[in-house]
């Protein structure tokens, strides 16, 4: 009998002992949030604070992103993709280099442009300042902030003609660096990798499928698709190109893939008349144009 | 990382500090932290937004909610289709409210007896008190595809006994522009200021006078603008809503169906702008007006009003005019408190006012008839209203509610010519309500609040001595959805 209890005792303790620090680093965590509550961002001439954004972000994003930022809100079970969790400091709207932080705008921007297939609302309701502390808010959440600069973005250079040319050098590119093998020759999101991709993670992410008329998350102009593909969608599989693709280049892979899109555009016009074909994926790549 | 969940769950922080507020008038409400279970309100659950992402306070819209409903309840992210719903859900939501009330009228007249038997009557003060229920309303809405949205509310009484608050249809973004948007069927117009999503509940304070107002003895119940019409609706706004306008053609029957009500229409146009004002928020403006026509001739049959085939009797004709018009603002002092100011001109054509006008619900007490003439003196009765509406948002779980409403006639029906003028101020109204919401939880899935509220009116010389009346009622009640 009293061997048992001191068993039980020691197990007890044990179990003490191991979750202590669980729980402590639940409370540090929430500390070290609350540390950086004069957390800033600047859009155009607007400071942002994040101390004047908690009534909103509670108002508004809790449910989804949670307390503590985390993505764990009482919606995180139903939601897929499952909300950002802020924390982690990864996004995938961002005008920067991969593995860099966004700019204040980028974020600025995302928050109203909200994100097309999920969940994250357009929330263009607020005033540039509420979105601003909104911002800044976002950024509170993860240390990355206070020992990190956002990346320099990438420099776009000024749109070209779209011509026919163009679009034929676009499907050479999207063969080359194959964007088909997610997107499929098509762009209809069937790649032979598609069905096995996941995010950072590990939950199972689809390529963006361009036929649906859906919008890209990251915006839908011609500079967002620049963007999109030369800084990649962090924390998903869909890289960034920026070492592969020339930014002469990259404009025509835009207007390439703007001949995908159900919505009517004057490259969905000349590829009709150029009779253009999906590219073979059994082809050999054809050589970079005047590349290394 | 259980703990992390649990703070999360369950938050003291917040409980806390709204309960330090509340404590001295929320005494009997207990505090827990369990989470509803199962019933769900329809769109939260759809979208996962709580409900203060859309509502000030459930059931008012705040910017983000009206934008919302601007798009055909939808919230433009190529989810709203029901396709991407798992196939169990169902977009209802159910709303009731037991309450406790008291009602306090003046100025009653009451028989007096003496031996047993009526010997005359008094003006006497009638307090009631007692519990009682609201009724029920049975939201459904949604999208039925995406760009075409819906909305059905069958709602009924106390006694359960139910009529179509709502029915409508409505394309949306046609041509990919959200600028054009058209509805069709019964449904609430274009008013920012939102009756059907009131935060009061009170008889008198439960509706904007504002909206319903009728002169003494006048016969038009059809410019009610806080009543749900039938008609078509072409609506539209910017991409974010800033700039919002809308059209509407009716039928001048009050939302009655059936034709029974002739041949009449009234237009109903709204627009605002709302602007950027930093860290108080955004600033909307607008106007609305209302004009049309109703009947005040009726055709009989051996001298009963005529009843036609299929509801078409008793076919008005003589149609009159009125018209209602005002401003609207909303401003907003940062994210605690803000004033919403509603204005109103009103006018109705003389032969309304002499009580022509709607004899189906007995509002009128006269027939124009061939060869009626107007009496002496008679004009066309206008007036004048102004409503305040402060709110202070303590946190979205609790908001405190001002009313301050006041409607005053410019011009009498019967004007200084007629055999009996009417006081210059006969049917003046003024009417304060106060209150206070407060929902113990805020999720996606129900709402709930506790609710009191104390409602005042005063209103000149409608009492049977021709004195002022005022009318009082003090409400308790648990307001819920699900
Ligand atoms: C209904 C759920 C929901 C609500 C409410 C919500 N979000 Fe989101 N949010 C999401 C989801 C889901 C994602 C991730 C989408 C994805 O990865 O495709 C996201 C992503 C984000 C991102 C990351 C963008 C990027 O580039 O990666 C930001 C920033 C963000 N949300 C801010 C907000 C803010 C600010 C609010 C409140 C004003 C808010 N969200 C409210 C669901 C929500
Ligand atoms: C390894 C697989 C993979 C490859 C290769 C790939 N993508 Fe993607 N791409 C994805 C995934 C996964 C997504 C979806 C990310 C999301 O929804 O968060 C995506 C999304 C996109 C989007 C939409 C982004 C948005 O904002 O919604 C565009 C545009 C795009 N890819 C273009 C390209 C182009 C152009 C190429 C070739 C240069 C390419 N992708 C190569 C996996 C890939």
């Amino acid at each position: 009998m009293r061997t048992r209890l001191r068993k039980w005792s020691l197990w007890l303790g044990a179990a003490a002992f191991l979750t202590l620090p669980l729980a402590s680093w639940a409370q540090l965590s929430t500390f070290d949030i609350e540390t950086r509550i004069g957390a800033e961002s600047h859009v155009g001439n607007i400071t942002g604070h994040a101390k004047d954004a908690k009534a909103d972000y509670r108002r508004y994003c809790v449910g989804c992103h949670g307390v503590l930022g985390d993505g764990n809100g009482e919606n995180f079970p139903w939601v897929d993709p499952k909300p950002r969790d802020f924390q982690l400091g990864v996004f995938k709207c961002r005008s920067t280099p991969t593995g860099t932080l966004p700019t204040d705008e980028d974020l600025f921007d995302t928050i109203a442009r909200g994100m097309d297939r999920s969940n994250m609302p357009q929330w263009s309701t607020f005033t540039k300042q509420e979105r601003a502390d909104l911002v800044a808010w976002v950024k509170h959440f993860s240390p990355r902030w206070a020992n990190e600069k956002p990346g320099a973005p990438i420099t776009i250079p000024p749109e070209p003609e779209v011509t026919p040319e163009r679009i034929k050098a676009g499907r050479d590119v999207f063969a080359r660096v194959q964007c088909w093998k997610c997107h499929g020759v098509q762009g209809m999101a069937n790649g032979p990798s598609a069905a096995t991709l996941t995010d950072d993670q590990g939950r199972p992410i689809q390529p963006f499928n361009f036929t649906e008329g859906a919008r890209p998350k990251c915006g839908d102009t011609d500079r967002d698709l620049y963007r999109i593909f030369m800084t990649g969608l962090d924390g998903t599989p869909m890289p960034s190109f920026a070492d592969n693709i020339k930014p002469d280049e990259a404009w025509d892979l835009v207007f390439y893939l703007r001949t995908f899109m159900r919505q009517h555009s004057k490259e969905k016009e000349l590829a009709k008349q150029l009779g253009l074909k999906p590219v073979d994926p059994n082809a050999p790549a054809p050589a970079a144009s005047g590349q290394q | 990382m259980h703990v992390k969940k649990r703070l999360q769950r369950c938050n003291f922080a917040y409980f806390a500090t709204s309960l330090s507020a509340v404590s001295l008038i929320l005494v009997s409400v207990v505090l827990t932290c369990s989470q509803p279970a199962n019933a769900l309100p329809a769109f939260a659950r759809k979208y996962g937004l709580r409900c203060s992402a859309c509502h000030e306070s459930w059931p008012m819209l705040n910017y983000f909610g009206q934008k919302f409903k601007d798009n055909g309840y939808q919230l433009m992210n190529d989810r709203d289709a029901p396709i991407w719903q798992n196939p169990g859900y169902w977009p209802v939501t159910f709303r009731i409210t037991p309450i406790w009330h008291r009602v306090s009228t003046g100025k009653v007249e009451i028989d007096t007896y003496s031996g047993g038997v009526v010997s005359g009557s008094s003006l006497q003060r009638v307090t009631s008190s007692g519990f009682d229920l609201s009724g029920l309303d049975f939201h459904t809405g949604g999208t039925l595809e995406k760009n075409f949205s819906f909305y059905v509310l069958p709602s009924s009484d106390a006694t359960a006994s139910f009529h179509f608050e709502t029915v409508m249809a409505r394309l949306d973004n046609l041509w990919g522009s959200p600028w054009l948007n058209v509805k069709l069927g019964k449904f609430e117009l274009d008013n920012l200021l939102s009756e059907k999503r009131i935060l009061t509940l009170t008889g008198n304070g439960g509706i904007y006078q504002l909206y319903h107002f009728i002169p003494v003895g006048d016969g038009n119940i059809f410019g009610q603008m806080g009543d749900n019409q039938l008609g078509v609706e072409v609506l539209g706004h910017s991409f974010d809503d800033r700039t919002r306008y809308s059209a509407a053609l009716l039928s001048s029957n009050d939302g009655q169906v059936g034709l029974s009500y002739g041949n009449a229409y009234t237009g109903f146009f709204a627009a605002s702008q709302a602007f950027d004002a930093g860290r108080a928020g955004v600033q909307r403006i607008g106007f609305y007006a209302m004009a049309g026509e109703a009947p005040t001739t009726w055709l009989t049959q051996g001298g009963i009003l005529f009843q036609g085939a299929n509801g078409t009797g008793p076919s008005a004709i003589g149609n009159k005019t009125f018209s209602r018009e005002g401003f609207v603002g909303q401003f907003y002092f940062g994210p605690h408190v803000d004033l919403t100011v509603v204005t109103q001109h009103g006018e109705d054509s003389a032969w309304f006012g002499q009580g022509y006008g709607d004899l189906i619900d007995g509002i009128a007490t006269a027939n124009n008839t061939t060869g009626t003439t107007l009496p002496a003196g008679a004009r066309n009765p206008t007036w004048n209203g102004v409503l305040f509406e402060p709110h202070y948002v303590y946190s979205p779980q609790l908001i405190f509610i001002g009313r301050y409403e006041t409607i005053r006639m410019s011009q009498q029906a019967n004007g200084p010519g007629s055999a009996l003028p009417s006081a210059s101020n006969l049917g003046n109204i003024s009417t304060y309500t106060i209150g206070y919401r407060y929902n113990p939880f805020m999720t996606s899935r129900a709402g709930f609040a506790w609710h009191n509220e104390y409602n005042w009116l005063h209103q000149d010389g409608t009492a049977p001595d021709g004195s002022n009346i005022n009318t009082s009622e003090l409400l308790i009640g648990f307001d819920f959805d699900f």
